[in-house]
């Protein structure tokens, strides 16, 4: 069916920064967060639980639209936008 | 500490066209943007309605990359297997001067940048600003990276979710409440498919809209714009929707299933993607504006709250510009009579009086009309239902066409639900 979401990202340009730009504080997802909102509404299916069930995020695919951040009841995201000439480079949108 | 006239933060469509005003007035003016170029973070339906704007900058549009005009306009209502369009079209709609044009950002905003450059304004990419420096209440300037540069006015365009004013305490960060997200793709196609499919003369562009299945009955519609050589189809959808929704559903999958849905599959057919983006869309209308200034800033575009969802279109483009243009003559007003202090009351008077604020009170209850999720699945299905009887045929009798509407309008539309939408449609 169609092209994958991480393929679809294929397709971008983004200049990889070696900071995060979002961090999880995982231990508030753990903890407090039962709706784990950030799973399903990323419109890049960015985030996903490993292996332990600890929250984690792609954040090299971030499309820096902020849906996750805002979605967030917890606070459990620190989130800013990539430094200066890092992040994604849109050519035509 | 350096200090200019004006600082912009941000080089979206808001900044540009204030740096664009200011720089032209030969005012002092450095606009600070944190992608590659202008353009480069910044996602849009989308089309430009040129006509609310055309006589700010007149000189600007003659030359300006649009796509192409928009001389037809196709809604199409997705019911439960089937869908429902109508086509409309107008002569003056495909006379010049064209009200509305389809743009894709990334060589829009650039070429605005290059504008403003011309005019003696400095553009500085790939900075972002992380804080404004304030004295007190007043906004002094801002700070990026290991730089600090002051201003007599900073003019804050940094787009929807105002991470920098919030920073600075003045404004909040958008609510999920009444904020929608953005998703897109660029599809290209050659030129004649385009104008074959959507029955344009060359050149000519159409604009798209689809409620109904494509959100799954949730608050949003699809989207779909002709380019020039590209086609961007896209889904907005309520985040408060999304988020409740109880089967969690992956909102990127909407985008899939809408493009294999057998009404779209055949438009977007062989279309090559060349870029998938997202962006968050303010539709909280005028209760989500917060004040305009403050001391030593102005606030405009998305950072300001000014986007409108009006159901058939999503605005916010000509209200980047429109803000842009009237921050940019308030201080240069304030410059000429030497009198800063004069500036935000100016900036607030001049969006108040003009047709951007007039929209958004004569708008202010369209977000309650369509949070009735009837709207994105009762009325596209009951739609789909009437045409599906007029137009059956099977080796039954048949009914009269008038037994036919009449039965589907009794049942789906002579309710006292949809009377009282129908009143509360009064208000929009
Ligand atoms: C999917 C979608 C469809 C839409 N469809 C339409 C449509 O058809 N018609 C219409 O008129 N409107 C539409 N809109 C709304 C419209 O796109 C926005 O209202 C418009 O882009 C707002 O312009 P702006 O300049 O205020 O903000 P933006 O375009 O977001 O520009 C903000 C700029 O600030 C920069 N920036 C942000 N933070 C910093 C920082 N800290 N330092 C330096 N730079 C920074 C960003 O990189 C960006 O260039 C749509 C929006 C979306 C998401």
């Amino acid at each position: 069916m169609g092209t994958t979401v991480e393929a679809k990202l294929g397709y971008n340009v983004f200049k990889i920064d070696k900071e995060r730009h979002i961090v999880i504080d995982t231990e508030i997802c753990n903890k407090i967060c039962k709706d784990k909102t950030c799973l399903y509404i990323c419109p890049a299916f960015l985030y996903k639980l490993d292996d332990q069930g600890n929250n984690t995020v792609d954040w090299e695919g971030c499309l820096e639209c902020g849906t996750c951040l805002i979605c967030c009841e917890h606070d459990a995201l620190s989130w800013e936008y990539p430094r200066g000439e890092f992040g994604i480079q849109y050519r035509s949108a | 500490m350096e200090k200019v006239d004006v600082i912009v933060v941000g080089g979206g469509l808001a900044g540009l066209s204030a740096a664009y005003g200011l720089a032209a007035e030969g005012l002092e003016v450095i606009l600070i943007e944190r992608g590659d170029y202008s353009g480069a973070k910044n996602v849009t339906g989308g089309r430009l309605y040129v006509s609310p704007i055309r006589n700010m900058y007149p000189e600007l549009w003659e030359d300006a990359p649009f796509e192409r005009p928009v001389t037809r306009e196709f809604i199409t209502l997705m019911g439960e297997g089937n869908s429902t369009t109508i086509e409309f079209a107008a002569d003056k709609f495909a006379a010049q001067p064209y009200q509305s044009y389809t743009v894709l950002r990334a060589t829009f905003d650039l070429w605005l940048s290059e504008q403003v450059m011309e005019k003696g304004g400095m553009v500085i990419v790939k900075q972002r600003v992380d804080d404004l420096i304030k004295e007190g209440d007043k906004v002094i300037g801002i700070r990026a990276g290991e730089d600090e540069i002051g201003a007599d006015i900073t003019i804050i365009a940094e787009g929807v979710l105002g991470l920098v004013a919030n920073k600075a305490g003045l404004r909040e960060l958008p609510s999920w409440k009444d904020h929608a997200v953005g998703f897109k793709e660029t599809l290209e196609l050659p030129k004649e498919v385009i104008d074959n499919r959507w029955h344009l003369a060359p050149d000519e562009g159409a604009a798209h809209l689809f409620m109904g299945g494509v959100t799954k009955g949730m608050l949003g519609g699809g989207f779909l714009y002709t380019n020039k050589e590209s086609i961007s189809l896209g889904i907005v959808l309520g985040m408060k929707d999304a988020k409740e929704r109880v089967d969690k559903i992956d909102i990127y999958t909407l985008l899939d299933d809408f493009k294999a849905n057998p009404t779209i599959a055949p438009l977007v057919a062989d279309g090559e993607l060349v870029e998938y983006s997202a962006h968050v869309i303010s539709e909280a209308g005028l209760s989500g504006i917060p004040q305009l200034w403050g001391d030593g800033y102005l606030m405009t575009g998305d950072a300001a709250g000014l986007a409108l969802n009006q159901l058939y279109t999503v605005r916010g483009m000509d209200f980047a510009v429109a803000s842009g243009y009237y921050a940019a003559q308030a201080i240069i007003e304030g410059k000429k009579q030497n009198d800063l202090d004069a500036v935000g009351p100016a900036y607030e008077k001049m969006m108040k009086e003009s047709w951007v604020l007039k929209d958004f009170e004569t708008a202010k209850n369209i977000l309650h009309f369509i949070e009735n999720p009837r709207i994105f699945s009762h009325y596209p299905n009951a739609v789909g239902r009437l045409f599906d009887r007029v137009f059956t045929l099977n080796d039954q009798p048949t009914d009269s066409i008038y037994t036919k509407v009449m039965s589907s309008v009794k049942k789906d539309f002579m309710n006292v639900t949809t009377a009282k939408e129908l009143l509360g449609m009064r208000k929009i």
